[in-house]
């Protein structure tokens, strides 16, 4: 979407044009893509509650079992509201999920929000923890394998790269398993300690779980770097500055990282994006309690309004990530600015 | 969205007109698995579901040479058997998804127009889901028999093939020898099947092995999170979920599959990376 709209501004501006209506015009487009945003997430949402209008059977009698009589199934859906038209029942659970409210789990009977609210910050936790572990990394590699694009070390990286991307996370979480906690006894195995209370403690406990996820979106977010940067560095002014005797360094440090920023932060959005995927494994091998877990748990025991609570905030948090991704890209493009 | 096809579209350096030794390599594998897929069960040393040995995860050997499983039943022959359920689920899938997104991608191009919207902002609407979310909701609604499995995953990589398709077959349609097919006055559908398909194999056939990809990575991480093929079957996601107690162990069993699935998807994508005449590499979703 963000090509479509960027390449509305990439026509024939010209550099002398005021800034400030510039300025304006960019402002027009992120709030533009905001809304598509917004509008996204509700035809998601939409999706997301036909989810329970597939559901095979009567919910109700789901909850009560078969021996249920029929008098206390009926009074069961008049609570439930059941009964309502669809749409109404959507809206009913649109407003809910709003206004913190997605009601109760049909296993437990167990408020929704109390059940995630403690679940998402865990999950939050070992996505930034993982993000603070990997984007300098993949920065690192990506730069230096684009500087030296077509070399050994490149071709190496790209070999890898496009290898690891295509390997399921949970045969690294098990490969990191067998590797440290079973055969050199450095981590704990599969046991997820509540209590961090020492930086050691929490270093242990996070490490596999960190360590995974980190490697289940390396390759993606070097990638992307290596590509973003490659284009700018096969731009004319950059073979204008090295025509010039421009030293590699600063060739590559001054002249073109400040463009490649915009296109880069919109890698590293996108990668994060992917952790999505990753954690729902890494919750479930390492049996950490965050919010995935829950929705696994969820799906297997058919819980569906507790599964649809999960995945809106997955979507939620993924659009989120994807509109950050697009906007970094709008507002990169200096083009946008001057017209 | 699109910002996934924006920048990861890459232009690599030219390569050599013909295929490298890893790409060889690579298409031998993928062939073998294939072959797997058809005759696993024959050339299995075991029958899949015999228990041969007392040892319960016992370690490689002469004899069973992937080990023991769970309940002591040889890990060769669960493989070689397993093949079946990854690649019989994911295969129908890709060529549903590849399909269907090929076939929407040249109409919507050569349509053009509200047609053009409308398709693409559906498609939009679609890859708005983490893949591993949406077959979550599915299968917490509909449960996981292989028919669901298969439409799942194919409505989920449908808009990816559609996007790469539409945005070929939107140069394609612009050149002169499709002006000249309409101006003879060749039907829509005509035009699409004659001029334009035959001239977008080489990214469809591409585009066909990273979905490939990706489906068998859904499905198996499904299975692994025992959401997949139910038993008494089991793909290879499974035979990783039904063996992981022996994780603690350090069973062999746990391993072998995960490596079997890795061997067969690093292989495609490698594949398709020394492809002769490829220029475009997307790993987006």
């Amino acid at each position: 979407m963000s090509g479509s709209i960027a390449d509305k501004g990439t026509g024939d501006a010209k550099g002398g044009r005021r800034r400030k209506a510039g300025d304006l015009f960019l402002l027009r487009l992120v709030l533009r893509r905001i809304g598509v945003s917004l509008l996204l997430l509700l035809a998601v949402s939409i999706i997301v509650f036909l989810g329970t209008e597939l559901l095979p059977g009567d919910v109700a009698q789901m909850i009560l079992g078969q021996s249920a009589t029929p008098a206390t199934v009926a009074a069961l859906r008049e609570t439930m509201q059941l009964n309502d038209p669809g749409w109404l029942r959507y809206l009913h659970w649109l407003f809910g999920l709003l206004s913190g409210n997605p009601g109760t789990s049909l296993v437990n009977g167990m408020s929704i929000a109390e059940l995630i609210s403690g679940r998402l910050a865990n999950s939050l936790l070992l996505a930034l923890l993982t993000t603070i572990v990997v984007v300098p990394l993949a920065l690192t590699v990506g730069i230096t394998a684009a500087v030296w694009r077509g070399s050994a070390y490149d071709r190496v990286v790209n070999v890898l790269t496009v290898a690891a991307v295509s390997v399921p996370e949970f045969l690294f979480a098990t490969a990191a398993v067998l590797i440290f906690a079973v055969r050199l006894h450095w981590l704990p195995a599969l046991s997820y300690a509540a209590e961090t209370d020492s930086l050691r403690a929490l270093f242990r406990s996070f490490a596999l779980p960190v360590g995974t996820l980190s490697i289940a979106i390396f390759p993606q977010m070097a990638r992307m770097t290596r590509a973003a940067l490659i284009n700018t560095l096969g731009s004319s002014y950059v073979e204008m500055a090295l025509l010039k005797g421009v030293r590699p360094v600063r060739l590559v440090l001054r002249h073109a990282l400040p463009n490649a920023i915009g296109p880069i932060a919109n890698a590293i959005a996108l990668s994060l994006s992917f952790l999505l995927g990753g954690i729902v494994i890494v919750e479930t091998v390492f049996n950490y309690p965050g919010l995935a877990k829950l929705m696994v748990d969820a799906v297997s025991t058919r819980d569906v309004p507790l599964v649809q609570a999960c995945a809106m905030i997955f979507c939620a948090g993924y659009l989120l990530l994807v509109l950050i991704a697009d906007i970094a890209s709008i507002l990169s493009n200096p083009r946008l600015r001057y017209r | 969205m699109s910002g996934v096809a924006e920048t990861a579209i890459e232009i690599l350096p030219r390569r050599r007109a013909r295929m490298s030794l890893l790409g060889w390599i690579a298409a031998t594998v993928v062939v073998l698995c294939l072959a797997l897929a058809v005759c696993g069960p024959w050339i299995a040393p075991y029958p899949a579901g015999t228990i041969v040995s007392q040892t319960v995860f016992g370690p490689m050997t002469w004899a069973h040479p992937l080990g023991i499983d769970y309940l002591g039943r040889d890990m060769l022959s669960r493989v070689l058997s397993g093949a079946r359920y990854t690649i019989g689920v994911a295969l129908p899938a890709t060529l549903i998804a590849s399909g269907s997104g090929t076939l929407l991608g040249m109409l919507a191009a050569s349509w053009g127009g509200a047609a053009d919207q409308v398709i693409s902002r559906a498609m939009d609407t679609l890859i708005s889901f983490p893949s591993l979310i949406f077959s979550l909701v599915v299968v917490a609604a509909l449960g996981s028999p292989a028919i669901v499995l298969i439409l799942t995953a194919a409505v989920i990589y449908t808009p990816g093939c559609f996007r790469i398709v539409r945005s070929v077959a939107v140069g394609i349609n612009e050149t002169d020898f499709v002006a000249a097919a309409r101006a003879r006055g060749e039907r829509n559908l005509v035009v699409v099947l004659e001029e334009i398909l035959p001239n977008m194999v080489a990214p469809i056939l591409t585009d066909f092995g990273l979905r490939f990809v990706f489906i068998v990575l859904l499905l198996s991480s499904l299975s692994f999170l025992g959401l997949g093929i139910q038993p008494p079957y089991s793909d290879w996601g499974g035979l990783v979920r039904e063996n992981i107690d022996g994780l603690s162990q350090g069973a062999p069993a746990v391993i072998v599959p995960a490596i079997a699935i890795a061997i067969l998807t690093v292989s495609t994508n490698l594949l398709i990376d020394s492809l002769p005449g490829r220029k475009v590499a997307n790993y987006g979703g």
